[in-house]
């Protein structure tokens, strides 16, 4: 990655998660934690590597994406204003009656849209219904979807695995979101589950582990499943709840929560130092 | 009169329908009991067995329906509608996708293999929830019909189907019938009281009718196989003519077709009406003719309930 396309996507995460604390903030209501833990892995997808057109969202070649953690819509919304699916206006409406954002995406509301999600598990297994369409009828279209780590939990993320390996889904590409954290706790505390790399490359899958908000090892990582052939890729991203608001990083509590005034204050003062420190 | 299981007629749908490549059907270790193996055979790269787990079958469905796939997911009635309804709600009615759930092995005429597998409550469940289509043919060339509609009505189905070969009612397998998805057939005139069916029930229905004429009672009866949209037209019309309805369904008399019908009376055209069905208990094992005895799905019971629904009305 050249440092100007590497300098691009940090800006693309930063006024990213500005705009999922002012959403977030103006909802009062929402997922910030998540929503900032996997930020870096969107700015990729979509600043850089996803073919998606505003203009032809039903494009039967285009590439999908589906946020299997579906909670973490603010984080998909402020990709899907920064590609100018719908106007930036509309994160301000976010969780509110009649507008077109809902608490967790849903695609006859949302324009970019490709699944309804946030019942756990249930994406991941949609991604796999669309990678095996993209087999059957041909297509070079891939499928990206993240899960979170918490979401490993649901017995469907397993069963979707499971079918992924036996229709040998190269052309799916999965994201965990490894945080560590979930609404109860650490991972560790309320379910233990075990080592992750393990058990999803017990299922099939070529694994790879990355830093997930290191713009490079993703793009590796995303360039390296491309090249697998006849089995799906999990990159499991390392990652910090609240990634960039430093009062929420790694805390719990912060999965569900709205910043009240002040912290909105604090989170946009250090927000906007940081774009203003990429802008130079 | 031949006889058909409806399942079988799906299969046999599937198969002639699936020259559509939009087709495409996925079910969970079941084929060959749920007849999708009929259409494997003739479409085997469109035929997807999702191995034992019917809550990811269902959710994988709604992802092949958002690429433009007519996705037809099968499995057992009690798998269908009740392991997999969370994802029969969320991943394909939510989003109002092109899945139709077509649950075989429903009702207590699953027999042998007893309570574990006999799903009574499908109808209820599945009529709750927003966007879906429920449909329940009573025969073989229905059962094609309803396939038929299925295919050419966007959006989600539960599609009910039996296990047991029953009578022909409209003709055989192939026979073109009239049929429209909401509107109910009158399969026979009556003045004195409406007995409304549906599944196997509008077999037991139609003899009960017979039964009534014998003694001199005209019974109307209805096949109500889509319960969802319901047919409000007719079941007003027939409260309006004949002021005493029974339904028959093989499913609990709560919340299924008894208690659709109740609604669109309260709300329309009040009548005496009589509810058969399974009685809010679990079925058992058995062969399915002594099961329809036991728990007074015969049409018998319908003809009891006539003369009780006749009398209350006077």
């Amino acid at each position: 990655m050249d440092k100007i396309t590497e300098k691009r996507l940090k800006l693309f995460a930063a006024n990213m998660r500005k705009m999922i604390i002012e959403g977030v903030f103006q909802a009062q209501s929402g997922h910030p934690g998540g929503s900032l833990s996997c930020t870096d892995i969107l700015a990729y997808l979509y600043g850089e590597r996803l073919h998606v057109d505003p203009c032809d969202t039903a494009n039967p070649d285009r590439d999908r994406f589906v946020l299997s953690k579906g909670h973490c819509a603010p984080a998909l919304y402020a990709a899907l204003t920064l590609r100018e699916f719908f106007a930036s206006c509309e994160i301000g409406g976010l969780r509110s009656c009649g507008a077109m954002l809902q608490g967790h995406p849903c695609m006859t509301e949302t324009p970019g849209i490709d699944m309804s999600t946030g019942s756990l598990g249930q994406g991941i297994a949609a991604s796999v219904g669309m990678a095996m369409m993209g087999k059957l009828d041909k297509r070079d279209y891939r499928v990206f979807s993240i899960l979170g780590d918490g979401e490993l939990q649901e017995g469907e993320v397993w069963e979707a695995q499971m079918a992924a390996a036996h229709y040998k889904l190269d052309n799916l590409t999965a994201f965990i979101d490894n945080n560590g954290l979930q609404i109860d706790g650490p991972t560790s505390e309320v379910m233990n589950l075990g080592s992750i790399p393990a058990k999803v490359a017990a299922f099939g899958w070529h694994v790879i582990e990355i830093d997930g908000h290191d713009l490079q090892q993703i793009e590796n990582a995303v360039h390296e499943a491309e090249n697998v052939k006849g089995q799906p890729t999990m990159i499991v991203a390392h990652t910090h709840k609240g990634k960039g608001v430093s009062f929420m990083e790694d805390q719990a509590q912060w999965h569900g929560a709205a910043p009240k005034q002040d912290q909105y204050d604090a989170a946009m003062i250090e927000l906007n130092a940081a774009i203003a420190a990429l802008e130079v | 009169m031949g006889k058909m299981a409806t399942r079988e007629a799906y299969g046999r749908a599937l198969a002639e329908f699936g020259v559509d490549e939009r087709v495409v059907v996925l079910d969970a270790d079941l084929s060959k009991s749920t007849f999708t193996v009929t259409f494997k055979k003739v479409f085997p790269e469109r035929h997807f067995n999702m191995g034992i787990a019917e809550g990811n079958m269902m959710s994988v469905a709604a992802g092949m329906a958002t690429c433009g796939k007519i996705a037809f997911a099968s499995t057992f009635a009690i798998f269908a509608a009740e392991r997999a309804l969370e994802q029969v709600r969320n991943s394909a009615c939510y989003p109002n996708l092109n899945v139709k759930v077509c649950a075989t092995h429903a009702g207590i005429t699953v027999g042998e293999d007893g309570a574990s597998h006999q799903c009574v409550e499908d109808l209820a469940i599945m009529r709750a929830i927003p966007n879906m289509h429920v449909v329940s043919p009573c025969d073989g060339a229905s059962a094609r019909a309803v396939i038929r509609a299925a295919m050419d009505t966007p959006g989600p189905f539960y599609v009910r189907l039996g296990r047991l070969a029953v009578e022909d009612v409209y003709g055989t397998y192939g026979d073109e019938i009239s049929f429209t998805l909401g509107k109910a057939n009158t399969l026979r005139e009556g003045t004195d009281v409406t007995l409304i069916g549906i599944g196997l029930m509008v077999q037991q229905s139609l003899k009960a009718a017979e039964m009534l004429a014998q003694e001199g009672i005209s019974a109307r009866v209805i096949d109500m196989h889509t319960l969802k949209p319901i047919d409000v037209e007719t079941i007003v019309k027939a409260s309006k003519e004949t002021g005493a309805i029974v339904t028959a369904e093989e499913h609990n008399i709560i919340g299924g077709l008894g208690g659709a019908v109740a609604e669109v009376l309260s709300e329309n055209a009040p009548c005496i009406l009589r509810r058969v069905g399974v009685k809010d208990i679990f079925g058992q094992s058995g062969k399915p003719e002594a099961l329809l005895v036991l728990y007074h799905l015969m049409p018998e019971d319908i003809v009891k309930a006539a003369h009780e629904a006749i009398a209350a009305r006077k």
